[in-house]
């Protein structure tokens, strides 16, 4: 990458629900081209820093720039055309239309959608792109199928494949790995280093420390709202104080072993 | 076998093919987008008014009342589509159904009268251009078991070619990418918005072409015969609902099939009642067409248990929950 600039720069970005504050960032940038993880105890904000990031949601003060275009008070498919794309959390997959449709619908380049005639060949050169990315996720054979007959992992590859599929710059992942079992967790894993390799930027949400350790260039911690360490998984991941108070002074240690620490 | 017959007649007649082409408008917002529209009825009423009045108190032509009225419909759909349509799917409900009725009391009061008719409506002073058209002989016509009148069989000529012209243009619509993401919104609006699809301007576009549809079906329904504010009732909406579920949503010909199956069926009772009642099975016909009225909804609800997806739906795409 020869751009060293952050991608996305956001400062005092605050977001209160009836005097409980949900978000109250005061500056955080994400590095272009990399992979960060943005991690933190449950309540943290982190999927409310990401609603309003999007457009999702909006926040009481704040101001961020992707890629030097201001964001604030754009709504949602505006930032997506930004080229800032995001997944959720509770998987939305289009569950009466074919996994094909899904992909399709992904694409940004279909003037069809806006009631013009002669869409045909541009549909043809989209599904042949949208089942190139569905073999890479071990999805082609389903292209035809509901997507709504598919499992709950192979509805988070159709969504970070549909994520794709709209040729972002970069791409937000909310918790991607939740209640995925650990075959597949490994092969979105190698997913989400291929975006980078794409030179796509990523920040996903995540619980796991391994697969942050595994897989992130960069890590920023989140807790009760604020950003409260960043820098790279080891300089983070061994800063007792932010493992001790954030993800449980025990996280690491056998339950057998607590327990009979507790009896003595 | 008369009672047959005459029931099967309802399959070609006017009124079938004025509902089947407002249920087509109604399965763009509810079949097709998941917008719930509970005011068809108004579009239907302001294209039977709209029609009439533009060319019995304007003295418009033919072409521009139809146009006007047509522009009218869209603006009516804008008026109602604007502020409601980035809130919850249950106000968009609320405001179409009371709007309908806004419509029907403002066209029966007396106050507009005077372009309107108020409660006695409008004589058919307006469809002059039809029969001047009329290329059958005139007279009686007989076309196999059935016979009728020479200006009856060419509204519904023309009636019928327009609701196939236009399940062709649907047919076109939702198989386009256009269809594609109105279909995409009824399964989830945030993850449209999240591949960047302006969301409330496609949900704006179908609400006005399945508005106009119904305001065209409102002036193929009064062709025939005059206007009456009574006919704008909710009832007219919500026997559309019946004809689209009965022939299946989000598919080009159910609403077709719905209407013809409905009034079929409507019929059908109708002159059971008629025979009951001549062999003293009940007292007089309103006793009977209580009845009636039991016996669909008996047959929509073994309709809706067995067959929920309709006769022309798919099964398969209903065996998932909704998310």
């Amino acid at each position: 990458m020869q751009n060293d600039t952050p991608i996305l720069v956001a400062d005092r970005v605050h977001r209160h629900f009836a005097g409980v504050t949900a978000v109250d960032v005061d500056h955080v940038e994400i590095p272009r081209g990399k992979i960060t993880a943005l991690i933190g105890p449950n309540g943290a904000g982190k999927t409310t820093f990401f609603n309003l990031l999007t457009g999702f949601d909006k926040p009481q003060t704040g101001s961020w720039t992707f890629d030097g275009v201001a964001l604030q008070g754009m709504k949602p498919w505006q930032v997506a055309r930004q080229g800032m794309v995001r997944t959720f959390q509770l998987t939305k997959v289009l569950g009466r239309l074919t996994v094909l449709e899904n992909m399709l619908i992904g694409s940004k380049r279909q003037p069809g959608e806006r009631l013009l005639l002669f869409w045909k060949n541009r549909d043809r050169a989209e599904a042949a792109r949208a089942l190139e990315i569905l073999e890479r996720f071990k999805l082609d054979t389903k292209a035809h199928d509901y997507a709504a007959s598919l499992s709950g992992g192979q509805r988070k590859l159709l969504e970070m494949a549909r994520a794709i599929m709209n040729e972002p710059a970069m791409v937000m992942l909310d918790e991607p790995m939740a209640g995925v079992n650990p075959a597949l967790t490994q092969s979105l894993l190698h997913h989400i280093k291929d975006l980078r390799e794409q030179g796509m930027t990523v920040l996903f949400v995540e619980h796991d420390m391994h697969m942050v350790r595994y897989v992130a260039d960069w890590v920023v911690v989140m807790a009760e709202g604020r950003i409260i360490a960043e820098g790279t998984p080891g300089e983070v991941l061994s800063s007792t104080a932010v493992v001790d108070a954030y993800l449980g002074a025990h996280h690491d240690t056998d339950l057998r072993q607590l327990i009979r620490e507790m009896e003595a | 076998m008369d009672i047959i017959w005459n029931s099967l007649r309802e399959l070609i007649t006017p009124t079938t093919a004025a509902y089947a082409l407002a249920a087509i408008g109604l399965n763009v917002h509810f079949g097709f987008t998941g917008l719930l529209n509970f005011g068809q009825a108004g579009f239907v009423a302001i294209g039977a008014y709209g029609f009439a009045i533009s060319v019995m108190t304007f003295g418009f032509s033919t072409p521009l009342a139809i146009a006007v009225t047509l522009l009218l419909a869209a603006a009516y759909a804008l008026l109602l589509g604007v502020p409601t349509l980035r809130l919850r799917a249950d106000y968009l409900a609320i405001v179409t159904i009371a709007a309908a009725e806004i419509i029907r009391f403002a066209l029966n009061s007396s106050a507009f009268a005077k372009w309107t008719g108020g409660a006695n409506g409008l004589y058919n002073e307006y469809s002059g251009w039809l029969k001047d058209s009329n290329p059958y002989a005139s007279g009686v016509v007989r076309i196999g078991p059935w016979t009728f009148g020479s200006n009856d069989l060419w509204i519904a000529t023309v009636d019928w070619l327009v609701v196939l012209a236009t399940a062709g243009v649907i047919y076109l619509l939702v198989c386009s990418p256009w269809g594609r993401v109105l279909k995409g919104i009824r399964e989830d609006e945030n993850a449209m918005l999240s591949l960047g699809k302006n969301v409330n301007l496609y949900k704006l576009q179908a609400l006005v072409i399945g508005g106009v549809i119904g305001a065209a079906a409102g002036i193929l329904y009064v062709q025939p015969t005059s206007v009456q504010p009574f006919d704008f009732a909710t009832r007219m909406t919500f026997n559309m609902y019946t004809m689209l579920i009965l022939g299946g949503a989000a598919t080009v010909f159910g609403p077709i099939l719905g209407s013809m199956i409905f009034w079929v069926v409507m019929r059908f009772t109708d002159e059971l009642v008629t025979i009951g009642v001549e062999h003293g099975l009940f007292d007089n016909v309103t006793q009977g067409s209580q009845l009636r009225f039991v016996l669909v909804g008996v047959a929509l609800v073994l309709l809706v248990v067995f067959r929920p997806q309709g006769i022309l739906g798919n099964r398969t795409e209903l065996s998932f929950d909704a998310k």
